[in-house]
């Protein structure tokens, strides 16, 4: 498959250079999808390090009971900034970047659709982030209201300092650059698929970020809105959500989960995208339901619309949006169940083995599915009276979002790298990360649910003694885990520089040019691919089929 | 270092993180915390519990009729959730551990089973519908504030509970007991030498048992949220809106909460205490608490001890949350009294400055007289402060000050 190389010298009269530019302005200026996706990348890796480190201070201080490192309102402002950092400025990023990379490869496109706005979307993202961060050099510190940013806390002069406009601009920033990233991608899943490949031919990871792409579309600007209400209220007097004014502080409750509940979809259909590319090429089977996949994926999409107010139960809302809101969430388990058992009939019968990749993919599957048990448990409204707002929620989403998301994204980094850079990473390094991050992130979150039952609420910078060995051993597996990414880091340092040193074939994994598009590009993959887009699309569902 | 990161990473005083560690290991703790931690770790898996006797792994029983359900219908989803996962988990591991490569296992080619994927959608929605019924009806009965026997207003407050019993005029403010506001605030003093560290208050919220009591929540400032999980169930508290709950507590006993809604930089620290009386007991409390509510403040002059010693009683219930116990406020959101024109200058206005409040800090008319002699000598001699006057309730007190 050179067709690529081919391509590139019959046009290389026309265009003066179809390399990159050179030195640090080719980061600056690109618009090639590569890059831009390589800079999301380490973008989001660098994010992923400081919202882990925020994440140590918290366990630190959580190590004991009593105060001994920080202030209760810097402990505040750790996991506000943690959360936000996380969500915006590794995880979403690191999706976008991944979808930069893969989808033009997958689909047979030359770019991405909108190539400049791609690289403006991207230092958007930066700036961003900057703003945000900069509110943690600030008088009156960062934003320390959770990042949720409910009113009237956010607003409180004695609370939040000056921190409040530079969080809503820093919303505004981040919000446009992910929608344009979504019209982006929107644009280019539905314009420059090769011309063979139907919607029902594409993989799973294009049709996960297309779906999202809308979701991503829907939702920012609803929280660019209630942050701008927030704005208005602090400033210029309005009072959306001041009783006192005539508005509800519960409204922007309300206007947040509606932008909230989609955001966690958001954060999780690529990474279910990225599984189901994975775990068949080590089954050496095709993906089990690929059609069920991609309707369980739409399903749970649209249900996350309408299920918002379960981050609400005990907020005082009427008998009958309680009912509701219980039986449409609880509804969501049923495609994602559809998702775990096709993941699982994808393994039966395979002939698996366990690269790097595939240990993070099982990881996944499992610890997800537990996450989703949690959620299930806390879809129930009465039980929820107990649940909420304690350390058995703070459980349930970092299951769904460490050991799934950041897992997946682990799993996409030993599973594309050698793609990408043409060096094998190190196999016996990468087995130990796997090893110590999934034990340790075991240690880390496990005991969180014991203690929310038991009645250690969340965002609580001291607490009761019963609580302290949990905590303890909570903190103990979460410097681990935090440690155990240093590996990681020094990983995608080393293949970059060289790996192993193993050259890789085009096609990397066992059979993987059976699956999708990429691997029959060479690798490293050129600086420019499918400028003619391939005339056979190798998804072995749609090989079968014809 | 940058500033923000030693404010930040204030090391209380002059700790530093490595004398600590250090002193840690040296007092031999290292040891036999570990050892302990093991022991724990070893008996909380045997489910036999720890020396803590209100410890528990699973989510507790609590003393209500809705308490009890809910705690049943936890169970009830929790082991739906471990036989699925069993099943899962099981058919994914037999896979993983026969269907490898390493022990020739071919791969087969299916991709696609209409019958089996019908079936693994109409179960779990068979299987959430049976959840879905006990749930309803749990939901039901906890939403039932009809037929009350008596209301008790909630109003949370930036960082403490304030109870109203609407039938009989009781009203009390609820604050983390001192103990644990020393302690919290206190460089290297030892949480565990408190008795319910965090979770005790100076003023329970006592009931009546068997006695369905109405709760109407509030709020005077943020949301805040009331959970005590013996009741079984958390509800918020907030801003220019009521909120309804019930109980009927079976049992006579103590049961503790805390706040559940991040509420500023004291969320941790606003704890709940409800103490269930048997009705004679009750009706006893009620008479004595109302008789207390009618003394008048004991306006009598005080020695100067005794005025800093009430003054700083004072200060940790009123103002130590945002002046801080230094008095040193905190930069960019909340001034200093240390050196404070306002603290130090004359009396008359600061005590008009407290009695007013400001738009960041609400008024402590509340206070009466002798408290407000107490409190103004502590801020003016402490805190780094040395005005070197006393003040005197009679001084203090306003004409109407003693019907509190």
């Amino acid at each position: 498959m050179s067709a690529v190389i081919d391509e590139h010298d019959h046009h290389a009269d026309d265009h003066h250079d179809h390399g990159p530019a050179k030195g640090l302005l080719r980061w600056i200026v690109t618009t090639n999808h590569k890059d831009i996706g390589t800079l999301y990348l380490l973008f989001a890796l660098a994010m992923f390090f400081v919202g882990g480190t925020m994440a140590m201070v918290i366990r630190a201080e959580l190590f004991e009971p009593g105060l001994q490192f920080v202030d209760p309102a810097f402990f505040n402002s750790m996991t506000t900034m943690h959360a936000l950092v996380m969500v915006f400025g590794a995880v979403m990023p690191a999706f976008v970047g991944l979808a930069n990379w893969q989808i033009p490869l997958m689909i047979g496109a030359a770019d991405m659709a909108l190539p400049r706005m791609n690289n403006m979307s991207f230092w958007m993202l930066v700036a961003g982030v900057l703003l945000l961060a900069s509110t943690l050099f600030m008088e009156g510190g960062a934003p320390n209201s959770g990042w949720t940013l409910y009113p009237p806390i956010v607003l409180q002069p004695i609370t939040v300092g000056k921190a409040l406009p530079f969080a809503v601009f820093s919303v505004h920033l981040l919000g446009i650059s992910s929608i344009m990233g979504a019209i982006n991608i929107i644009a280019t899943i539905f314009n420059m698929r090769a011309p063979s490949m139907k919607m029902m031919d594409m993989p799973l990871f294009v049709w996960t970020w297309l779906i999202t792409a809308f979701l991503l579309i829907a939702v920012m600007p609803v929280f660019a809105g209630a942050v701008t209400m927030l704005l208005t209220d602090k400033f210029f007097h309005t009072s959306f959500f001041n009783a006192a004014g005539g508005g509800d502080p519960v409204l922007y409750e309300h206007i947040f989960w509606f932008f909230g509940h989609p955001e966690v979809y958001i954060m999780i259909l690529p990474t279910f995208g990225v599984a189901s590319t994975i775990i068949p090429i080590f089954a050496r089977k095709p993906l089990f339901g690929y059609a069920s996949m991609v309707w369980a994926t739409a399903s749970i999409a649209f249900l996350s619309f309408i299920v918002w107010a379960h981050h609400m139960f005990t907020v005082g809302m009427p008998i009958a949006g309680e009912l509701y809101f219980m039986y449409a969430t609880m509804l969501i388990a049923v495609p994602t169940g559809v998702k775990v058992f096709n993941w699982t009939a994808t393994m039966w019968k395979g002939a698996m083995t366990f690269e790097t990749p595939m240990l993070f993919s099982i990881a996944f599957v499992v610890l997800f599915t537990m996450g989703g048990f949690t959620g299930l448990m806390m879809s129930i409204a009465p039980s929820d009276f107990q649940y909420h707002d304690t350390y058995f929620i703070v459980a349930h989403f970092h299951y769904t979002l460490v050991p799934a998301s950041i897992f997946i994204l682990m799993a996409a980094g030993y599973f594309w790298l050698p793609k990408w850079t043409g060096h094998m990473y190190n196999e016996k390094i990468g087995q130990l990360h796997f090893w110590l991050s999934a034990i340790s992130v075991n240690i880390l979150f496990f005991p969180q649910h014991f203690l929310g039952l038991a009645g250690m609420p969340r965002r609580i910078p001291d607490y009761a003694v019963q609580f302290a060995d949990w905590n303890m051993i909570s903190s103990i597996g979460g410097f681990i885990f935090g440690a155990s990414q240093l590996l990681f880091l020094y990983i995608v340092i080393d293949t970059i520089r060289g790996g192993t040193g193993e050259k890789v074939t085009g096609e990397v994994w066992e059979n993987a040019a059976q699956h999708s598009l990429e691997w029959t590009l060479p690798s490293p993959v050129p600086y420019h691919t499918w400028t003619t887009p391939p005339t056979m699309v190798p998804t072995e569902h749609v090989l079968d089929a014809h | 270092m940058p500033a923000f990161f030693l404010r930040g990473l204030k090391l209380r005083n002059d700790i530093t993180l490595i004398k600590k560690f250090y002193n840690y290991y040296r007092r031999g703790c290292s040891v036999n915390k570990t050892k302990q931690l093991f022991a724990g770790v070893i008996l909380m898996a045997l489910g036999l519990g720890t020396a803590q006797a209100d410890y528990t792994l699973n989510l507790m029983k609590g003393v209500t009729k809705v308490s009890n359900d809910i705690y049943d219908l936890h169970m009830l989803i929790l082991w739906i959730c471990v036989a699925i996962g069993v099943g899962v988990f099981g058919t994914m591991f037999y896979s993983i551990y026969h269907h490898r490569k390493s022990k020739g296992h071919i791969a087969a080619q299916f991709h696609e089973n209409t019958t089996v994927e019908i079936i693994w959608t109409i179960i779990p929605t068979l299987i959430l519908v049976g959840m879905a019924i006990p749930a309803t009806k749990t939901m039901l009965e906890l939403n039932d504030i009809e037929k009350s026997d008596m209301t008790i207003q909630i109003t949370g407050r930036q960082w403490y509970w304030d109870y109203k019993y609407l039938d009989n005029d009781i009203h009390f403010e609820s604050h983390l007991d001192e103990a644990s506001e020393r302690t919290h605030r206190t460089v290297g003093a030892d949480p565990r030498a408190v008795p319910h560290y965090l979770l005790n208050v100076d003023k329970p919220l006592v009931i009546p048992v068997k006695k369905k009591i109405r709760f109407v929540l509030t709020s005077g400032d943020v949301i805040h949220s009331w959970w005590v999980p013996a009741l079984g169930w958390k509800k918020d508290a907030n801003p220019g809106f009521i909120n309804e709950a019930w109980t009927s507590v079976d049992k006579a006993g103590t049961y503790r909460g805390q706040c559940t809604e991040l509420c500023g930089r004291d969320h941790g620290f606003m704890p709940i205490v409800v103490i269930a009386m048997e009705q004679p007991e009750y009706d006893a409390w009620v008479k004595k608490t109302l008789e207390q509510q009618k003394q008048k403040p004991d306006l009598s002059d005080q020695s100067r001890e005794q005025l800093m010693a009430h003054g700083e009683s004072v200060y940790l219930k009123n103002c130590v949350s945002c002046h801080q116990i230094t008095g040193a406020g905190v930069p960019g959101l909340i001034p200093a009294l240390t050196g404070s024109v306002i603290a130090t200058g004359k009396w008359e206005s600061l005590d008009g400055f407290l009695r007013a409040g400001t738009s960041k800090m609400p008024k402590f008319d509340k206070l009466n007289g002798k408290e407000f002699a107490e409190l103004m000598t502590y801020v003016r001699n402490n805190l780094g402060n040395n005005v070197g006057d006393e003040l005197q309730p009679k001084q203090t007190a306003l004409p109407d000050d003693d019907d509190e």
